[in-house]
């Protein structure tokens, strides 16, 4: 497919929070608080089997003996976790609804303002949407499509008590519950998230992509996410999330894995404006997100692709394990933090088998008085002959009042490695926003077009439908930021 | 109505008076240039202007079209018609030619009403002028000014004003650091775009470029304001006597 230029958008909408609603629907609530009934609660609730529930109580187990980590370079209040809710289902979780028909109209209008029409138009243009709501999977859609072909895609929930066998073997396998202090309380009360299961040898024809909404005041969404590609099969995933305006941090602790076996490829895509906090950086949401995957088989590729413009503080590291000889892993990444923002982010790319590849292109646009901080680590093992690394971390900075910083890990133990690191740190100048505007371009559509071209490395590898809501949302983040 | 009126001009850079009352109307179809020693506020002209932040503007008046120029922000100096084609032209590494182009002729025919061009119409147009200004189709896709020469950087100001067809377009020092062809280039391109509704303002320290731009008026300006006045044969006299003899007939004089 051939991509035409990327040109900015020209009209700016509001720079009110358009996701900022909420859906008054019922909730089933588990009591406030966290503890080892919790657990059950919500493993009950969905009618785990056995192993699913000794899994989350042993995790819980080890985090009740695990520090909250404070290495990062981002500052936030202490976090009561038994001041919240770890389970909240809309009502009709009882019965999985058959057709789109039985869903509840209010959650329906909801996914309609969000723009996930579940409709047979949807259907056309291809995309397969596992919509979350707060904590349960409210519809599937193109199951029925997919499953054709034998893949499986569907919510978590529906994954642990339909395909078992698979879950077990895979859950935890790129991030164990022991990996750190988030994952862990991820494994005990993961509410929901995504499955998918590529056979052998088959191309997903479709995008398939996740919609997460957080609802319920207080109620920290834990998804878990897991994704598998068999020999020789590719998969295109994109995560998107938007949030309601909320006054209380809500807490965002998410695990993604990603396991591709031989000659597979898996390209995940996010694209993150979860609500930011305010001008005067209140409220917001806090994303601490584990994310992973592991080039199990020789030839392998995962590609990691992320545009984050949102929540209050960003912590994420979407890393590479590559393990399979001549596997290749990628992560592109736009970091764009404003008013008060905070994100410490960036990738870790573990080199372990021969030949293999890894490219990094990160970059930071900074504002008003946000910090963004890249933090990367190339590990070059012993036994890993002949890789290649290539790193770029480019930081572009707006206005005086912010702070870029760069944290670059560089840890090589083989002498035939080869690893490139470039960084660039720039300033948008006022004699560039004064040549703009002498043609006519105002200083924000200047700002935006100079952010757009900063930023077309990574928007490149974005899928089409994504990279044009990427850019609009460069934009509308930039908003008030001038001066 | 003229095009544009400068009256009894004044201003200063930190305090230090640098246009002393300068005086200029220009009328469409006209060239006028604007020659001077160094230090003599040329740029200065052109960046007051242009709406540059620096300058303190003491006293005086500028009508762009009757319109008081000083309630226009850049932006709209631009939109409505004005054009400057700077002495050092700015490098926007990441953006391209040809979508700073877009935005600008687009932003340029929303202020004056008109639907935006799209993608093929834009191609097309964008294709005509970088060949009327002999510019390699080349650049259409690199960054604006990133990596190129001098020369190739003077001559994208000039495609760029061919792209924006302005009314009123001000060449600061446009001939500086050019060699003989690329400032035939220039000049030529100049020449293809020039007509009895557009005027042109050319500052120039030389009169080698007023061999191929024939300008209609040549005006020297010294101590800051405009001293003397006359048709295209002032630039001849000023190059056989050079700049003393402007200082000889004029300092501290009042014309």
């Amino acid at each position: 497919m051939q991509k035409e230029q990327i040109n900015i958008v020209d009209e700016l909408t509001q720079s009110d929070y358009k996701y900022g609603f909420v859906t008054d629907i019922e909730h089933d609530l588990a009591p406030k608080g966290l503890n080892e009934d919790t657990i059950r609660f919500i493993s009950a609730k969905k009618h785990e089997p056995e192993f699913m529930l000794e899994w989350r109580l042993k995790a819980f187990r080890f985090w009740q003996q695990m520090k909250e980590p404070k290495w990062a370079n981002v500052k936030f209040p202490p976090i009561d976790y038994q001041d919240a809710y770890y389970y909240a289902a809309p009502k009709q979780a009882a019965n999985k609804p058959k057709s789109l028909d039985e869903i509840d109209p209010e959650i329906r209008r909801t996914f309609e303002k969000l723009g996930i029409p579940l409709t047979e138009q949807q259907r056309l243009a291809g995309i397969a949407v596992d919509a979350v709501m707060d904590s349960v999977s409210v519809a599937t859609t193109f199951k029925e499509k997919l499953s054709e072909l034998g893949i499986i895609f569907c919510s978590m929930s529906e994954a642990i008590r339909e395909h078992p066998d698979l879950v077990k073997k895979y859950i935890g396998s790129v991030v164990p519950y022991t990996d750190n202090y988030f994952a862990a309380l991820n494994s005990a009360v993961f509410s929901d998230g995504s499955f998918c299961y590529i056979p052998k040898g088959v191309r997903c024809p479709l995008e398939l992509s996740t919609y997460f909404r957080i609802n319920a005041s207080e109620t920290g969404q834990f998804e878990r996410t897991l994704i598998i590609a068999d020999e020789g099969s590719y998969v295109s995933y994109l995560e998107g999330c938007t949030a309601p305006i909320r006054d209380e941090n809500q807490l965002h602790a998410a695990v993604v894995e990603l396991i591709a076996h031989k000659n597979a490829e898996i390209k995940y895509s996010t694209v993150q404006n979860w609500y930011p906090g305010d001008k005067e950086g209140k409220g917001g949401i806090y994303n601490f997100v584990t994310k992973r995957g592991i080039c199990e088989g020789d030839n392998s590729k995962i590609s990691w692709t992320q545009v984050e413009t949102g929540s209050a503080i960003t912590w994420k590291y979407p890393s590479c394990i590559l393990k399979g000889d001549n596997s290749i892993g990628e992560f592109y990444s736009v970091a764009l933090t404003n008013n008060y923002q905070q994100a410490d982010t960036g990738t870790k790319m573990i080199h372990l088998g021969k030949n293999t590849k890894s490219r990094i292109v990160s970059k930071g646009i900074s504002a008003g008085k946000s910090q963004n901080s890249y933090r990367g680590l190339v590990n070059i093992s012993k036994k890993a002959d002949n890789s290649r690394n290539y790193s770029q971390c480019d930081s572009l900075l707006l206005g005086d009042k912010c702070g870029a910083h760069t944290f670059p890990y560089i840890e090589v133990k083989n002498k035939t490695a080869t690893v490139e690191h470039e960084a660039t740190t720039s300033k948008i100048s006022e004699d560039i926003l004064f040549y703009c505007n002498q043609r006519g371009i105002s200083t924000e559509d200047a700002i935006g077009l100079i952010v757009n071209g900063f930023s077309r490395e990574v928007l490149n590898q974005l899928p089409m439908e994504f990279a044009v809501e990427a850019q609009r949302l460069l934009a509308v983040s930039l908003e008030g930021s001038v001066g | 109505m003229s095009l544009l009126k400068i009256q009894n001009l004044k201003v200063n850079i930190n305090g230090k008076e640098i246009l002393k009352g300068l005086n200029l109307e220009v009328n469409p179809g006209e060239i006028h240039a604007i020659m001077g020693p160094n230090g003599s506020g040329k740029s200065t002209l052109a960046g007051v202007l242009a709406g540059k932040e620096d300058y303190e503007v003491v006293e005086g008046t500028i009508e762009f079209e009757g319109k008081n120029i000083f309630e226009m922000s850049p932006e709209d100096r631009a939109r409505e018609g004005l054009f400057l084609a700077f002495q050092y032209p700015i490098e926007i590494p990441g953006v391209s030619n040809a979508s700073f182009m877009k935005t600008a002729v687009n932003e340029i025919r929303k202020y004056r009403n008109l639907e935006p061009l799209d993608a093929m119409d834009f191609l097309k147009i964008m294709r005509e002028k970088a060949k009327l200004v002999e510019m390699d189709q080349a650049f259409l896709n690199r960054s604006v000014n990133d990596g190129f020469s001098g020369g190739e950087k003077k001559r994208n100001e000039i495609f760029q004003l061919a792209m924006l067809e302005p009314k009123l377009a001000i060449l600061d020092e446009t001939d500086s650091g050019l060699d003989i062809d690329a400032l035939k280039i220039v000049s030529y391109g100049v020449n293809k775009v020039r007509n009895k509704d557009n005027a042109f303002i050319v500052i120039t320290h030389y009169q080698r470029l007023l061999n191929y731009i024939i300008p209609d008026f040549v005006h020297v300006l010294f101590d800051g304001k405009l001293v003397v006045s006359g048709g295209k044969e002032l630039a001849f006299d000023l190059e056989e006597k050079g700049y003393d003899w402007i200082k000889k007939q004029y300092n501290g004089v009042l014309v």
